[in-house]
């Protein structure tokens, strides 16, 4: 059975793997890819904490939480998406070092 | 004696494992459960290849392929023979890793989806407590091999003709979903034994209860196997792979074996899916009436499947494809209202289960879906000018 | 420290890595489908089945697919020919950022005292346990996501929508 410390080094890297991308990156979109991993980060964590928990058969707060910060997530990439398309068609490029100016 | 044939392969299966040593009885009893759908759904869709054509040969007025042996019955083994020798052309500026591996994305997943699939009594593969969530997973990553085919090829007709086949796919997901979420309302349980089990009880001394039989159930019945068509890149639904529109659509750059994977993936999902609508609708390997029991259960369960692809052949023959805005607009909205007003029924049909006989019950909830459809019908339809006629004087 | 939790571990960190850091879009949107799956492998490690499965449905069959549309759709993933290879020297702010993030959270798991418990037998979580849950516990989240949702599909759609062209 791997030990509980390992997920969350394992969820702790995968954070600040997304966290790296979300920062350096240019393209919005790597950026919204940078914050869905930073999410899932999050969700390997809660699971894992359920998991090794006292009898995760009774206590379902991690599990239940997964499945709604997923709900969430997709709702959130949905909109995300929705809004560089939206300004893709305005400035005509995906860069965000152009997309600079406050009025269109 | 007919319950020692219904359980045949499963004492088979035991009695191989019991064969082999303590140490290799999982791996053993898991290979032998795999072993027969890797067997038997490829010839079934050796077998589908030959009585499409020429079953759709008949439908047109002209004699199938009947040139390879009598009536053409090695047709499929000149196919494959075919799609084996030939050239494997791969366009110079494709992405050759992901134009590689879209034919294994697309196998994968559609073979994984068979594992939940009861097709006898005691005869699933993995009896999961939430069968009908994993199939639908699986079902939605089948979608990326599109994605990857039609991008890998580097080519206008294959981009377009993937977005549009995963537009499509994505659209009739809904539908798909939402009608198998009656029987799982009904049912309190999304493990298919568990389905199949809760169709069992016989009603009137001798009709098992199939929920084909109940209003919801029919129309669940119906529109799942529409959105399944379409799921499946099926005529009246295959403008992604329409010959005569976008040329092949995304599969334009795939020739030999890769094709070949294509067209094997694309009839497996088919049979899954319908494999799924049998559980769910038809009582997967039940019989209709209670003095046919005696019939294997496997044979039951392979007679509708036969009889399905049959009918999804017929359609085939039958309708002309439907134009992408015609396609999309039928998804949502006509099959999404129509599947949400079913769920409604299906809550209807339960609490009404004090309220007097089954067939009071049966008028009001097909009254209650009958309604909707003539209305959204009407409301769907685009408005059609009259004709003028011009004639000369 | 199992066998398949290293292997899992291991390709969804390569492929997280990947996803960040390839050139072309299209490439790292396919290595973050394999993260995704890698991350229900784990989930399905930990005996969390109706969670991996819906990552699986909707994170690869849904959240990835739509990124991909939206890459199509900007036409991010035409490069532009002859571009050298070059990181950018602002990266290596942002990647030090993020390395002592992780170094305080490591730090932090390593030194508490919390983790060491050896973790109990696992029961069998059915779905009929979960959706018990959300109906008489979580039924607020579950209406509340209800709108959420709502919510995103129009506002999503309204935002990506075409302007009419005024004449």
């Amino acid at each position: 059975m791997t030990p509980l410390h390992y997920y969350l080094i394992v969820s702790a890297l995968l954070f600040a793997i997304g966290f790296a991308g979300a920062l350096t990156r240019r393209n919005a979109i790597l950026v919204l890819i940078g914050i869905e991993l930073m999410l899932n980060a999050g969700n390997l964590n809660f699971i894992a904490f359920w998991r090794y928990g006292s009898h995760p058969e009774h206590h379902f707060t991690g599990l239940m939480f997964v499945i709604f910060s997923i709900a969430i997530a997709a709702a959130e990439a949905a909109v995300g998406l929705a809004l560089i398309i939206s300004i893709y068609r305005h400035y005509k490029t995906t860069n965000l070092d152009q997309v600079n100016s406050m009025q269109g | 004696m007919s319950t020692t044939v219904d359980q045949l392969f499963v004492s088979l299966k035991h009695w191989l494992v019991g064969l082999v040593p303590e140490a290799w009885q999982t791996i053993a009893s898991i290979l032998l459960s795999i072993a027969p759908i890797l067997g038997v759904f490829p010839l079934l869709f050796a077998i589908t290849t030959w009585l499409e054509r020429k079953g759709l040969g008949r439908i047109q007025n002209r004699l199938g392929p009947n040139r390879v042996g009598p009536f053409g019955w090695f047709q499929p083994i000149a196919d494959g023979i075919k799609m084996l020798t030939k050239e494997d052309v791969v366009p110079r500026s494709a992405d050759h890793l992901v134009h590689f591996l879209a034919p294994v994305v697309l196998i994968v997943p559609v073979l994984l989806a068979y594992s939940v699939l009861p097709f006898g009594k005691n005869m699933v593969a993995i009896d999961l407590d939430e069968g009908v969530l994993f199939f639908f997973a699986v079902g939605a990553a089948t979608e990326l091999s599109v994605f990857m085919a039609g991008w890998g090829s580097r080519n206008k007709y294959s981009v377009l003709g993937a977005m549009r086949a995963i537009a499509q796919m994505i659209s009739y997901e809904l539908p798909l979903v939402i009608s198998s979420l009656t029987v799982v309302m009904l049912t309190g349980s999304l493990s298919l034994v568990t389905i199949v089990d809760r169709q069992a009880p016989v009603i009137f001394g001798f009709l098992h209860q199939w929920n084909v039989f109940t209003p919801w159930g029919l129309a669940g019945c119906v529109l799942f196997f529409i959105a399944a068509t379409a799921e499946s890149n099926r005529t009246p639904f295959d403008l992604p792979e329409g010959e005569s529109e976008i040329i092949a659509g995304y599969l334009i750059e795939y020739s030999g074996f890769k094709y070949a994977l294509f067209f094997m993936g694309e009839y497996l999902g088919l049979f899954a899916i319908s494999s799924l609508g049998i559980t769910l609708f038809l009582g997967g390997w039940l019989a209709p009436f209670a003095f046919l029991d005696w019939i294997p259960s496997y044979l039951w369960f392979f007679l509708k499947l036969f009889a399905l692809i049959c009918l999804f052949i017929w359609i085939r023959g039958t309708l002309p494809r439907l134009r992408i805005d015609q396609l999309m607009n039928f998804a949502w909205k006509f099959m999404l209202p129509m599947t949400l007003i079913n769920v409604a029924v299906a809550g209807l049909w339960y609490f009404s289960r004090e309220w007097g006989g089954i067939p009071i019950r049966w008028f009001m909830c097909a009254f209650c879906i009958a309604v909707p459809y003539v209305l959204l019908g009407r409301a769907v339809e685009p408005r059609v000018a009259r004709r003028i006629y011009r004639y000369s004087n | 420290m199992s066998f398949p939790f290293i292997i899992t571990a291991a390709l969804m960190l390569v492929s997280a890595v990947a996803a960040m850091s390839l050139r072309n879009l299209v490439h790292c949107a396919l290595c973050l489908i394999v993260t995704f799956a890698g991350l229900a492998a784990l989930f399905l490690q930990m005996n969390a089945r109706f969670v991996g499965f819906a990552q699986i449905l909707v994170y690869i069959g849904a959240v990835a697919i739509l990124i991909l549309f939206a890459i199509l759709l900007t036409r991010s993933s035409e490069m532009k020919t002859g571009q050298l290879r070059v990181v950018p020297s602002s990266w290596w702010v942002g990647i030090a950022v993020a390395l002592v993030t992780f170094g305080s959270l490591a730090l932090a798991v390593s030194s508490s005292t919390l983790l060491k418990h050896p973790p109990s037998e696992p029961g069998i979580v059915t779905v009929k346990q979960i959706g018990f849950q959300l109906m008489e516990n979580y039924v607020l989240p579950l209406e509340v996501i209800g709108l959420l949702l709502t919510a995103a599909m129009i506002g999503a759609a309204l935002i990506a929508m075409r302007e009419k062209q005024s004449p």
